[in-house]
């Protein structure tokens, strides 16, 4: 099977210039992490779990992990905007597959959660905590399976979703919890047997996890613990998004 | 010649409803053929199926002697669709909706850029293509998503109600430009519609299709004169001799007057006039592709089409005239 990289490319320039152009989204995804990192990070003056680090330093890589799901998921749902305008069935009536179709939004939403996450890194490097280049390029470099993974797990709820009635569903039912379960702002205890397992079970934590690694040495996995986790999951959720991408029709 | 489009006992099914009924369908190369019928008729659905958006539930489609089931991309490849909803990006601007087209039909870019220029003047779209498509009008977007339809030169184009939507001006405008491109190449047309003005004239054969199923098949012309007759109304005093000419086929009296059927119209009217003895009010109504809907499905096409029969589907001439 070739794969038609004009196609696909075709998808992902149309994402990239759509996401240059509705600033508002691009500024109202930092907002939650921001205001975690600035209000909840300042304002707590909770004891940072790793030596030398203050709590605001600690909790700083769980919100770029949060900038990093939030941008994804989001963008992943934002299909159910292309099928709103019709502009989904422009595509799908072109002659590209649906696997390629599935590539050029999965690289766009890449894209976009690279973009937000060098905004965060250059707030964080200025304000919270020194960051040397080469932990940046290492955070930008886990960045990209991590979004990946997120972004797949979107389209394919926004493959399957009718409306966007849906997204606040999505996001209190799905992107909350796995924000709050990851230990992006406390750290995982044995003793708290409820919060270890959900941690455990939740993809999230190791994305966290990993980044928290690079930018402040700390972690609670080791970084293969980490890395297969996220892979796994990666393969999973691409395997369904290409599979319900694949049965995309239209509903008339 | 092999059909352009060919239906064989195409189907579809919506858990227990019946969208498609066995359709079969031969479209030959450069015809328009017009798809006519009331909301939820399956005229969207039939289309979805020959452009693959739709699997059928059975039966199949073949698009220029292509498996449409089977191969899905390769029929993409000589199909272009104007869907009845916007579908053109709103944040892009008129000219990268176009290049984005181009890119996804493999052209590369030079044609694409020479392809993409030719369609916007024929659209007459030049000047706004660097604008975002927001910030069009309904009518300009529906030229630009005509012009992307054709950018790719496909072999069927499919109109999905072209003009739904759009004011009477801007789909007279439509229309000239799809009558253009019906001239300039042999492209295969397939359009839905429920205006009757807009199937009368564009479609070379119109299928006329109820509940899944075609009922009629024919030129607008044909389908017109097999209904029959025009109808005249005169208030007046009219003579029982005039009544009684040979090419009145049925009259009624309606009111202060009556309502005359009458064969040959354009041919016979001075002959009725002058046989009448005191005519003061006619009004003449042209059989519409209207009275054949009705009187083949038994019902207004809906409510959309109603408010529309009202001024422009029927020709009414009327004028009041005193007789020496």
């Amino acid at each position: 099977m070739t794969i038609n990289f004009r196609a696909v490319y075709a998808v992902l320039l149309r994402e990239i210039k759509v996401f240059t152009r509705e600033k508002e989204r691009v500024i109202s995804i930092l907002v939650s992490p921001l205001l975690f990192l600035f209000a909840v990070g300042k304002g707590i003056e909770a004891d940072s779990p790793a030596a030398g680090f203050t709590y605001q330093q600690f909790i700083y890589p769980g919100t770029l992990a949060m900038v990093i799901l939030f941008t994804s998921i989001t963008y992943g749902l934002y299909i159910v905007w292309d099928k709103r305008l019709d502009f989904l069935k422009e595509v799908l009536a072109a002659p590209i597959s649906r696997g390629e179709l599935f590539l050029g939004k999965a690289l766009g939403g890449i894209f976009s959660a690279v973009c937000e996450t060098i905004i965060l890194l250059i707030i964080g490097a200025f304000f919270v905590l020194k960051i040397n280049l080469i932990s940046a390029l290492l955070c930008l470099l886990a960045c990209l399976p991590i979004s990946l993974m997120i972004t797949a797990m979107g389209l394919s709820i926004g493959g399957k979703m009718k409306s966007m009635e849906g997204f606040g569903l999505v996001m209190s039912f799905l992107t909350w919890p796995m924000f709050f379960l990851s230990g992006a702002l406390f750290e995982i205890k044995d003793e708290n047997f409820w919060l270890k397992a959900a941690g455990i079970i939740n993809p999230f934590t190791y994305c966290v996890d990993i980044i928290r690694r690079i930018l402040i040495g700390y972690s609670h996995f080791s970084v293969f613990t980490d890395l297969s986790v996220i892979f796994a999951w990666l393969i999973l959720t691409c395997f369904i998004g290409i599979k319900i991408f694949g049965n995309l029709q239209q509903g008339k | 010649m092999e059909p352009s489009v060919k239906t064989v006992n195409l189907t579809k099914k919506f858990s227990d409803i019946t969208a498609v009924d066995s359709l079969s369908l031969e479209i030959s190369q450069g015809e328009t053929l017009g798809f006519l019928g009331p909301n939820g008729a399956g005229k969207t659905t039939t289309i979805n199926m020959l452009c693959t958006l739709l699997r059928p539930t059975s039966g199949s489609a073949y698009i220029c002697g292509i498996d449409a089931v089977k191969y899905p991309l390769e029929v993409r490849k000589k199909t272009g669709i104007i869907f009845q909803e916007p579908s053109s990006d709103d944040m892009l601007t008129g000219y990268e909706n176009l290049y984005l087209h181009a890119m996804l039909y493999g052209m590369n870019k030079n044609s694409a850029e020479k392809k993409i220029k030719e369609m916007l003047f024929i659209t007459g779209l030049e000047k706004r293509a660097g604008d975002q498509v927001r910030t069009y009008s309904g009518g300009m977007r529906r030229r630009l998503e005509i012009a992307r339809g054709l950018l790719h030169e496909p072999a069927v184009l499919f109109l999905d109600e072209p003009t739904l939507g759009l004011d009477p001006s801007a789909r007279r405008e439509i229309w000239s430009y799809l009558g253009k491109i019906k001239s300039d190449r042999k492209t295969t047309i397939i359009l839905t519609t429920h205006y009757m003005e807009e199937a009368d004239s564009l479609s070379d054969r119109i299928a006329v299709i109820d509940r899944g199923k075609i009922i009629a098949l024919d030129s607008p012309s044909a389908l017109k004169s097999s209904l029959g007759e025009d109808l005249v109304f005169l208030k007046g005093k009219i003579s029982d001799q005039a009544l009684n000419l040979p090419f009145i086929t049925h009259f009624e009296k309606k009111g202060e007057g009556y309502e005359i059927a009458v064969k040959g119209l354009s041919k016979n009217i001075k002959k009725l006039l002058e046989e009448a003895e005191d005519v003061s009010e006619i009004e003449i109504r042209r059989v519409s592709l209207e009275d054949v809907f009705l009187k083949l499905t038994g019902k207004k096409i809906d409510e959309e089409g109603k408010e529309e029969s009202g001024g422009v589907f029927e020709s009414v001439v009327r004028y009041n005239s005193v007789r020496k």
